[in-house]
């Protein structure tokens, strides 16, 4: 069995405040030297056979990231368990 | 008759019942609608109230955009339906792309919840005939993700084409950009605003009743149009 794995970021031009607010607290569990961070989304999905990448890939575009200020790569990654249903 | 104004609950809805009651304020009929059900009950008019539909998983919106209400209003909007998303509203019109750019999170992470003042920018939108361009206005903003952004192409075609309806003055509360409150589609028939004019129709519970305007405008749309034959021919869409 196999799951595709979907990574949204915000794109590079779109403010990422949060990424802000974490960045501005590694000094304070003592990092220093950081340039940035940014945040973004993994999603995971199981398909109940094969995986289907276009079907993923549609989800992707349509639902799971918004084109207007979020980019996506989409991957399929191999699991460890064979505990298929 | 006076005109018909449906108002959508999501699950998550929060001011829907404000939307009603401000529809019926301003004159109109209100109507509830429901997001599962796709039939638009023949009315003249759609608000898409605020609130956290769909418990704003994934993107504020994004699931929302596909309940099945939304692809008959979308429909019905590209007819010429006038349809104005408040608040959340805004965020699923934007998802639905029948508005350009996005609401994202609030530049400084706070939730922003006040009186806000507004400069009008245009009065040419089926929402805000009855304002002058330029006239200023005062109603609560309160969100989280407002911030209006859009590439800088999309910006020059609202500021070229007269598209922006309102804009924060007195302080952006939340980081948009070009201080963009609302925003409106080519047709004018559609509005996205961040604020809410709903709470300003009630001297007792509002801090103004500049709210009113935005209902009076669409009734002022409707009679002066044949709007409601194209709102019920979308319906059949």
């Amino acid at each position: 069995m196999a799951r595709v794995v979907v990574d949204v970021m915000l794109k590079p031009e779109i403010l990422d405040p949060q990424g802000q607010a974490v960045a501005n607290a590694l000094p304070r569990v003592g990092v220093t030297g950081v340039a940035s961070v940014r945040i973004g989304k993994r999603i995971e999905i199981e398909f109940s056979g094969e995986p289907d990448l276009e079907q993923a890939r549609l989800v992707a575009d349509k639902l799971l990231a918004n084109p207007v200020i979020e980019d996506f790569t989409i991957r399929v990654e191999e699991t460890a368990k064979a505990a298929a249903p | 008759m006076s005109a018909i104004i449906g108002v959508v609950t999501f699950p998550g809805s929060l001011d829907d019942r404000d939307a009603a009651r401000a529809a019926a304020r301003g004159g109109a009929t209100p109507v509830r609608l429901w997001h599962a059900d796709s039939d638009l009950h023949r009315v003249d008019a759609v608000i898409l109230p605020g609130g956290f539909s769909y418990g704003d998983y994934l993107r504020c919106g994004a699931i929302a955009r596909f309940a099945p209400v939304m692809e008959t209003i979308a429909d019905a909007a590209r007819g010429g339906l006038p349809v104005l998303g408040i608040c959340n509203g805004f965020q699923i019109l934007c998802e639905a792309h029948l508005l350009p750019g996005a609401l994202t999170r609030n530049q400084h992470l706070h939730f922003r919840n006040r009186d806000q003042r507004l400069r009008i920018g245009t009065a040419a939108s089926a929402w805000t005939n009855q304002f002058l361009p330029g006239q200023e206005i005062l109603i609560p903003v309160k969100n989280g993700e407002g911030r209006f952004v859009a590439d800088s192409r999309t910006l020059d075609e609202l500021e070229a084409e007269d598209r922006v309806v309102a804009r924060y003055i007195g302080g952006n509360p939340n980081g948009s950009l070009l201080d963009i409150a609302a925003i409106r589609n080519e047709a004018g028939n559609v509005v996205g605003i961040m604020p809410h004019p709903e709470h300003a129709i009630d001297e007792l519970t509002g801090p103004s009743l500049d709210g009113l305007g935005f209902f009076a405008s669409v009734l002022k749309h409707l009679a002066g149009s044949s709007v409601r034959m194209a709102a019920n021919q979308g319906v059949a869409a």
